[in-house]
């Protein structure tokens, strides 16, 4: 018997019981589903995020305060022992790396904004009057803050594109007062949307000198501390540069990454995660494994009688073996094939919240896996089938 | 044929050859500590292009040698041949060739299976005799014809009378066209003018050479053939032909009359 026969023997056997073998395909398909979509998902998150590192450009350097490069546990990310680093550190490197490279101390929190009777709350971003030149961004109207704002303290505002549409629509809000965390602020500039990025939306946030910045939040302390080398060649020197000035003060405990190194940090932590919600997709698909292998199981001893007329016209023990692996098979990859389905149409609805990427590999490793898992699961059963005795088969009831 | 039928039957072939043949043949159930013995030491040869009836009541061992002989079980002591190949030592794929090449098999409770219909359960062993699919349809067909279902070809066994669902399983036993076809009480089943049309379609069929064992404990079925084999508690007791052979086409019209009688 071929193989075609087989498989019209198998598509017979599983249409005679639609609603079973629906059910059945069911946990495949959920499983697959859930493959396909979470590696989507993270696939997606992780070309984002490198997209919005590589956006800034390839001659970054970020200073984080604590020791991040013994690798994971090592240190710790930022405990509380750790000392952070302040405005003066940053003013410090700029004098020590000369002032054809850009230094920016950079601080983020929450802010609670007011224009009239419309209030929203959003992110600030502060840093000083190099901000504008290492993060990019371009002005749709206005200015960025200077650095006699930045010295001085003055209370002046640029808006994302989110906030200047929620509190101005249709106005220009140069120069209009805006209320933050109840002070009043001037807004000197606004920006075009940029899209999600690394830190958030970018959109919904706004721009303020960061000695402003420290007042609102009430510390002095700065989160980061970022670096434009003028070439991307001087990175590596000024990587070194900068562990030279921060030592003394810090020892350890601070780490410096260059943005490939930033880069590689978070394709590792996001391939990981990915891989990990590929793993809990997994589980779920042989689940539908083993759901299989019960129906199959059911299946060969509901069909004993028939395995035995079968045998007795003359059937082999291949001939029964394959019927019944087919069977799973069949199961398995049709569920697949509409798991691939509802996954990738999944992951396009999802993209409104999420950035989601349908992959190629992830589409063949579920497809070959749920395959896998129809021939694992149903060569037990598809055996047991083909051993049976001809004519215990024939007397079951 | 002699009339007294010796049980070493060699010499009951006469000129014939013989197509099946059992020596020594004994079967043993082991149900926990007790050891039934369902065959007990059973010789039979069955002549090329004959009518035989393995008879006896229940628990005589005639469906145990039925089986043996049809290869679907295997004696415990005892050897079987068809159409001379020793086949006691095979393993269960060749038997399985064997049983599809050479044997067709008829039921009691017909053992169609359900849901495919008539057309295909007739081509089923054609299927496993790796015969392509329009010469398997065309086959099957004939054979369906043959017993007189050629209009039923699509109909699923549920929508055929308890007769002529016996016909689809006498075709599906043909359709190879096998030396030799085992009828299990093949009209146990049935109601008395579907039998009768039962038994004249396996004679019409032993008329056209096939050989044909019938299993049965009924006298008046076991007539049809032309010799009796009677078993009793798992030995042949008598090997005997039939003086007044019965011939389904022609009682036909009798047991019409009487079905109809009893039915008005």
């Amino acid at each position: 018997m071929n193989l075609v026969e087989s498989m019209r023997i198998a598509l017979r056997a599983l249409n005679a019981n639609k609603v079973r073998s629906a059910l059945t395909m069911l946990g495949v398909i959920i499983g697959v589903a859930a493959v396909i979509l979470l590696v989507a998902i993270g696939t997606g998150v992780q070309d984002e995020i490198t997209g919005s590192i590589e956006g800034l450009g390839s001659n970054l350097i970020f200073i984080f305060a604590g020791n991040f490069e013994e690798g994971p546990g090592g240190g710790g990310p930022g405990g509380i022992s750790t000392r952070q680093f302040s405005i003066e550190d940053a003013e410090l490197l700029q004098r020590r790396l000369g002032s054809e490279h850009a230094v920016v101390p950079v601080i983020q929190g929450p802010l609670s904004l007011r224009v009239g009777n419309r209030t929203m709350r959003t992110t600030v971003a502060a840093g000083n009057e190099n901000a504008g030149e290492v993060f990019g961004g371009d002005y749709l109207g206005g200015r960025g803050y200077r650095r006699s704002e930045v010295s001085a303290g003055a209370r002046v505002i640029v808006l994302g594109a989110t906030v200047r549409d929620r509190l101005f629509p249709n106005q220009d809000p140069v120069g209009e007062t805006i209320s933050v965390n109840g002070q009043r602020f001037t807004v000197i500039g606004h920006v075009a949307a940029q899209g999600g990025s690394l830190t958030g939306d970018q959109d919904n946030q706004v721009y303020m000198p960061i000695t402003v910045a420290q007042r609102l939040i009430g510390t002095t302390d700065v989160g980061l501390i970022a670096v434009k080398a003028a070439t991307p060649d001087d990175v590596e020197v000024l990587q070194r540069r900068i562990r030279q000035v921060l030592s003394p003060r810090f020892g350890d405990e601070f780490s410096v990454f260059s943005q490939e190194q930033t880069l590689g940090i978070f394709q590792q932590i996001l391939g990981t995660l990915t891989f990990m919600l590929a793993g809990i997709a997994g589980i779920s698909l042989l689940v539908g494994g083993i759901g299989i292998m019960n129906i199959m199981l059911v299946s060969v001893s509901e069909r004993t009688r028939e395995i035995g007329i079968r045998k007795a016209v003359g059937a082999r023990t291949y001939d029964i073996m394959s019927q019944f692996v087919i069977e799973a098979v069949t199961l398995s990859v049709a569920g697949g094939a509409v798991g691939i389905a509802i996954g990738a149409a999944g992951a396009r609805v999802l993209t409104q919240w999420v950035p989601t990427e349908v992959t190629a590999w992830a589409v063949a490793l579920a497809f070959t896996f749920s395959a896998g898992v129809g021939i694992f699961f149903g060569v037990y059963p598809a055996y047991k089938a083909s051993r049976l005795d001809p004519i215990e088969a024939l007397r079951y009831e | 044929m002699s009339e007294t039928g010796g049980i070493l039957s060699a010499k009951a072939c006469d000129d014939a050859r013989v197509v099946l043949e059992a020596r020594g043949v004994t079967k043993t159930y082991h149900l926990g500590e007790v050891d039934v013995h369902a065959l007990r030491g059973v010789d039979l040869s069955i002549c090329d292009g004959r009518m035989l009836s393995l008879m006896g009541p229940s628990g005589s061992g005639k469906s145990t040698l039925m089986h043996i002989i049809g290869l679907l079980d295997r004696p415990s002591e005892g050897s079987v041949s068809v159409e001379g190949e020793e086949v006691s030592q095979m393993a269960p794929n060749e038997l399985a060739a064997v049983r599809n090449r050479r044997i067709g098999f008829v039921f009691q409770s017909f053992n169609l299976l359900s849901r495919t219909s008539a057309l295909a359960n007739v081509e089923l062993p054609l299927v496993y005799s790796g015969v392509s699919g329009s010469e398997r349809s065309r086959r099957a067909r004939a054979a369906l014809e043959r017993v007189g279902l050629g209009d039923r070809l699509g109909h699923l066994p549920n929508q055929l009378s308890g007769g002529q669902q016996q016909r689809v399983a006498i075709a599906r036993a043909l359709v190879t066209e096998p030396s030799i076809v085992l009828a299990d009480e093949p009209t146990g089943n049935l109601d008395s003018v579907s039998g009768v049309d039962v038994m004249t379609i396996l004679q019409e069929l032993n008329t056209h050479g096939i050989t044909v064992v019938l299993v049965t404990h009924d006298d008046t079925t076991a007539r049809h053939a032309e010799r009796i084999v009677r078993l009793r508690d798992g030995l042949v007791v008598s090997d005997e032909a039939v003086a007044d052979r019965i011939w389904a086409a022609e009682r036909r019209d009798a047991v019409v009359e009487e079905a109809g009688g009893v039915q008005a």
